[in-house]
């Protein structure tokens, strides 16, 4: 108990004793101990980036200065920055969603779809996102109002819609030779100053999440129900309606993943977005976020994304072959999993 | 009295075939306190989740100020006036402070962007104002690191933000220390004496005989008695009658020991 809950029977609630006046004061009044406090896994996150690819300078120092190697990293990391950043909500709230590779190759289809008939691809990425909308809901409702266990239900629901996707396709791929001319890819996926456009949206996405995640009403009702669904509830929110929510958000996600997956392309292959699952998982808590729910970090996720697209990319040029690239991916995983376990407390 | 600020007309409560309310009528008035007591099982968290909108009665009215209502949830409860300490305290403990007073009543503004300012200004001045202050902790700090009164401060902070008109407390003395007891204690006068209502359920009768002005008795699912502050001489009139109620034949020697259990 500290200092001013002791004793005052006289005046329990400390009125006039002068107690009660003062204002609240943090132990460290200091912007930057509290700043590294609150942020103390994504620091971390960044930390664990650093040193890797200070490792990988190292190692081959005139292969990491060059542009290319980063210009290629830019332009498949986007792709998965837009579904770890929904991730990071739905394993705050307490869920997992394993079917938004399939969600990404269903959207994209659509997408697809709509620019070989010859409209124009910005209807087709509405038509990606009303897509990816409509699955996140039916998963989310299957997962919620179903009452079943998110991590079957979302795993069986991948298998689902990608054997639907299989089955009509019969495992052809569809050619968008026409995007190249178009002002959505103008948009979406050229180059600005030699930069992938890609990364632009990808971090304005980061930034609007992580605003949503700390600075909104959905953030915080995604935390608590995620830390103590039955308080939320006696609280009076709605706890159901938030988590179909989190998973609308990932079919969102993973629609816009889907489009700028085929848009770098040009090809729509019946297996898009097959390969991001355990990489993007890995990402999200790589980043920081604890499987057990209530918290997470936005920022830190995205930084896990880097650092787990750099690792694929950074082994090779180091000039390790191929075959280092799982041992590494899983060492750089296992490592930050136990830095996150000595950096965060979990309290009950 | 005053205005009526909630009814219960003959609520029932089952769970399959087991009855927890067999026809409940309970009502507060403005600005009185009511001690709720019961056995374990006689039906008291049954009634308090039914007040809260957390479950909802098989069968039965509810009537808030005089008006029937529909559609009662826990959002609906809270909007009528009507909050709840629960016994847990209902906090998420890896939150801040902030967090869990605004928990389900969040200050947005614009498009349900938090007013984030406002409300670490709004939980400063509810913890000051109910004496739960301390150097060690502020509005950000993370609730798992609070001691249980402190935790307590946070719960009735979150109660006390809306000028509730009704504030059920369910057992908030329990797992306390003295001094936060009587914390407790001052802040349910406190309340009275703005003209608010308490529904103060406790397993400590002295403690409910100390701070009630009605007594309401509960035994498996229905009311055994309910006495205004004049009717009862003590405590251990209260626990008589419910060992009667509990044992009609009268059980020998436990009236001495009851003492000890209270």
């Amino acid at each position: 108990m500290s200092k001013a809950m002791e004793p005052d029977l006289q005046n329990p609630l400390g009125r006039t004793s002068g107690q009660a006046a003062k204002e609240w004061s943090h132990p460290s009044n200091h912007w930057l101990r509290g700043f590294v406090l609150d942020n103390r896994a994504s620091l971390g996150t960044l930390a664990v980036f650093i040193v890797m690819m200070a490792v990988f300078i190292a190692a081959n120092p005139t292969v990491f200065t060059t542009w290319y190697l980063y210009s290629s990293v830019l332009t498949t990391l986007p792709v998965a920055l837009f579904v770890v950043v929904p991730l990071v909500f739905v394993v705050t709230c307490g869920e997992i969603d394993l079917s938004f590779p399939a969600t990404m190759g269903f959207a994209s289809w659509v997408f697809a779809l709509v620019v070989q008939a010859g409209y124009d691809p910005f209807l087709g990425i509405a038509a990606a996102l009303v897509t990816g909308t409509l699955l996140g809901f039916l998963v989310g409702s299957l997962v919620v109002y179903g009452g079943l266990s998110s991590l079957i239900a979302t795993l069986g629901m991948n298998f689902l819609l990608r054997g639907l996707i299989q089955i009509i396709n019969e495992g052809k791929s569809t050619a968008l030779t026409n995007l190249a001319d178009s002002w959505a890819y103008a948009i979406f996926s050229s180059q600005l100053w030699g930069i992938p456009v890609q990364i632009f949206w990808a971090v304005a996405f980061v930034v609007f999440a992580a605003l949503l995640y700390n600075r909104h009403r959905f953030g915080a009702q995604v935390k608590v129900v995620g830390d103590n669904p039955d308080s939320a509830k006696q609280m009076g929110i709605d706890v159901k309606l938030v988590r179909v929510k989190v998973f609308v958000f990932t079919g969102i996600g993973a629609a816009i993943a889907g489009t700028f997956s085929v848009m770098i392309n040009f090809t729509w292959w019946p297996t898009a977005g097959d390969g991001y699952l355990l990489p993007v998982l890995a990402s999200v808590f790589v980043g920081g976020t604890p499987t057990w729910g209530g918290i997470g970090t936005v920022v830190g996720g995205a930084i896990g994304a880097v650092t787990v697209s750099f690792i694929q990319t950074g082994v090779v040029a180091a000039g390790l072959s191929g075959f280092y690239v799982q041992f590494f991916n899983g060492l750089i995983i296992i490592l930050s999993l136990l830095g996150h376990k000595w950096n965060q407390a979990r309290y009950r | 009295m005053g205005e009526r600020i909630i009814e219960l007309r003959d609520i029932k409560k089952s769970y399959g075939q087991v009855y927890a309310l067999g026809g409940v009528n309970l009502s507060v008035d403005r600005g009185e306190v009511v001690g709720l007591i019961g056995d374990n099982g006689a039906g008291k968290s049954t009634l308090i989740k039914i007040l809260s909108g957390v479950v909802k009665p098989t069968s039965g009215d509810i009537l808030v100020r005089g008006k029937p209502v529909s559609g009662w949830s826990a959002a609906r409860s809270r909007d009528a006036g009507i909050e709840t300490v629960f016994q847990d305290r209902a906090l998420a403990v890896q939150q801040t402070i902030v967090r869990n007073i605004f928990m389900g009543r969040e200050l947005t503004g614009f498009l349900g962007w938090l007013k984030v300012n406002k409300e670490i200004a709004e939980a400063s001045r509810l913890m000051r104002e109910i004496g739960f202050t301390s150097k060690v902790f502020t509005p950000h700090s993370i609730v798992g690191q609070l001691s249980g009164g402190e935790r307590q401060g946070v719960a009735i902070a979150r109660a006390i933000y809306k000028q509730a008109e009704l504030i059920i407390l369910d057992e908030p003395t329990t797992a306390l220390s003295l001094t936060e007891t009587a914390k407790v204690f001052h802040f349910v006068r406190q309340v009275r004496a703005s003209g608010r209502s308490i529904l103060f359920i406790g397993h400590n009768i002295h403690h409910v005989f100390d701070i009630a002005d009605r007594f309401v008795v509960l035994d498996r699912g229905k009311v055994a008695l309910t006495a205004d502050r004049s009717e009862v001489k003590s405590a251990e009139e209260l626990i008589n009658f419910m060992e009667d109620v509990a044992h009609p034949g009268g059980l020998p020697g436990l009236h001495e020991g009851a003492e000890q259990g209270a």
